[in-house]
């Protein structure tokens, strides 16, 4: 089994996604339809499309939350299917929605996280983890009195002490202020140094430059295009520029 | 203590933590869960009548009514919470083993609820007329089984029922009918202790509650990974 342990070298390491002949049904609809592409580690890439392309199931399926219909998902070697307990310990997601207890402060819904990580408990941990998203004056009061954008930055919090090796963001820009968006784009970068990878469902390219090398497009359920986000940037009409 | 027991414990009391944290701080369903359970109590005896003594014979049928009514609405709440802001599917990602999960919301609820009946069950004896101090150890030894036997089955179903959008419906649907062994030991139980058990039976429908519980909570927890899954 390849080393895919915190400071192991990225190379010999299976890809960090690799996705075959994926498909998808809900109902009589197929949200994904026969998906193929593989993202090493090292490897930053965008997810684009359209809404109902298919990049919000995708990402689902590759976090184990979904199961697929037909196809085969590895995420770091194991099987999303077979092996989604350890699937569970390299994957880290950012949805739609925060996920975050509203009646909890921003330090309990951390201090839960790590709990639930099986980890010790370090406040100290906890207080850079806030501090680092600049939410250090908040960690006392409760979630239910937070921005959308300050509750997307805590999330963020929660990912930083996580530290996945894959992160799967969807569409994470949105709700974000510069700052939030330079906070998450260092955390990818970051993540991609030390030999992870992200994958990035988004609609604004624009504000993943310089960190999202490749972009991918999904359309009714299929990758359609694959392209450097540089090039796919100035050609795309979907771009936003800040 | 085994090193992976002792993690998954800890996510136990986690999620445990966590409800009973946000429940104490709101109370939205403590008061409504608590309001309701008074009113069932009321609105029974007004419709039992003036007599004591039909009133006294209805009293444990009506008090294990009170607390399935309430727990239903507990159960529901339960789940509620996750799906509000997404919080179910972090729930799911976090790593280990999801029965931690079952197990920690199994010990919110039992909290949740025996809270209630602490409240309900002297309110009961006041209003039917109940001998509750002289049957004070085997009322709470029915309590306690029954009550452990329908959360572990509440709890379960209301993971069940929290993924389809008419949750507030099915879970009664489909925790009534599996509760009925139950409530009947439950409420025989609870006459034979109120009245002193003088034919000795009470033993027999307390044994039926140990099997209940024994059986749905080995049952729920094996099964609960499945029912969670999309």
């Amino acid at each position: 089994m390849a080393d895919w342990s915190p400071g192991a070298p990225a190379s010999g390491r299976p890809p960090a996604v690799e996705i075959e002949g994926l498909a998808r049904r809900f109902g009589r609809r197929w949200a994904l339809r026969g998906v193929d592409f593989r993202v090493e580690p090292g490897e930053a890439v965008a997810l684009l499309g359209r809404n109902g392309s298919g990049k919000t199931t995708l990402l689902r399926v590759v976090a184990t939350l979904l199961r697929p219909t037909r196809g085969r998902v590895r995420v770091a070697g194991r099987d999303v299917v077979g092996e989604a307990a350890a699937v569970r310990e390299h994957v880290g997601l950012m949805g739609h929605v925060p996920g975050l207890y509203d009646d909890l402060t921003a330090a309990e819904n951390l201090r839960f996280a790590i709990r639930m990580m099986g980890r010790a408990v370090e406040e100290k941990g906890i207080a850079e983890a806030l501090a680092a998203v600049g939410l250090a004056g908040e960690a006392r009061e409760r979630v239910r009195g937070f921005s959308a954008g300050m509750r997307r930055r805590l999330v963020l919090a929660r990912l930083r002490l996580q530290r996945p090796d894959v992160l799967l963001l969807d569409e994470p820009y949105a709700s974000f202020d510069a700052e939030g968006v330079e906070l998450l784009n260092a955390f990818v970068r970051e993540t991609v140094d030390r030999g992870g990878a992200a994958v990035v469902a988004t609609h604004d390219l624009a504000r993943g430059v310089g960190v999202l090398e490749r972009a991918l497009v999904l359309d009714a359920g299929r990758v359609i295009e694959e392209a450097p986000v540089a090039g796919r940037l100035a050609a795309s009409r979907e771009a936003v520029v800040p | 203590m085994n090193g992976r027991l002792r993690v998954e414990l800890g996510r136990v009391a986690a999620v445990a933590w966590k409800d009973l944290t946000a429940e104490r701080r709101t109370r939205a369903n403590a008061n409504a869960v608590l309001f309701f359970s008074v009113l069932v109590l009321v609105l029974f005896g007004f419709a039992l009548g003036p007599d004591a003594d039909a009133l006294r014979a209805a009293a444990p049928g009506v008090l294990w009514l009170t607390v399935l009514f309430s727990g239903v609405l507990a159960f529901n709440r339960s789940y509620q919470v996750e799906l509000e802001n997404g919080a179910f599917d972090v729930l799911l990602l976090y790593p280990g083993d999801r029965r931690a999960i079952f197990l920690g919301k199994l010990v919110a609820n039992l909290v949740f609820v025996l809270v209630i009946e602490a409240l309900v069950v002297p309110l009961a004896a006041v209003l039917y007329g109940l001998p509750l101090l002289a049957a004070l150890p085997g009322l709470a030894a029915v309590v306690l089984l029954a009550t452990f036997g329908l959360v572990t089955v509440g709890t379960f179903y209301g993971a069940m029922a929290s993924r389809v959008r008419a949750r507030e419906v099915l879970l009664p649907l489909l925790l009534f009918p599996i509760v009925i062994p139950l409530l009947v030991a439950a409420v025989e139980a609870t006459t034979a202790v109120l009245a002193g058990d003088p034919m000795g039976e009470a033993g027999a429908w307390i044994r039926l509650l140990v099997v209940f519980d024994l059986v749905f909570f080995i049952a729920c927890v094996l099964a609960f990974e499945h029912v969670i899954e999309e």
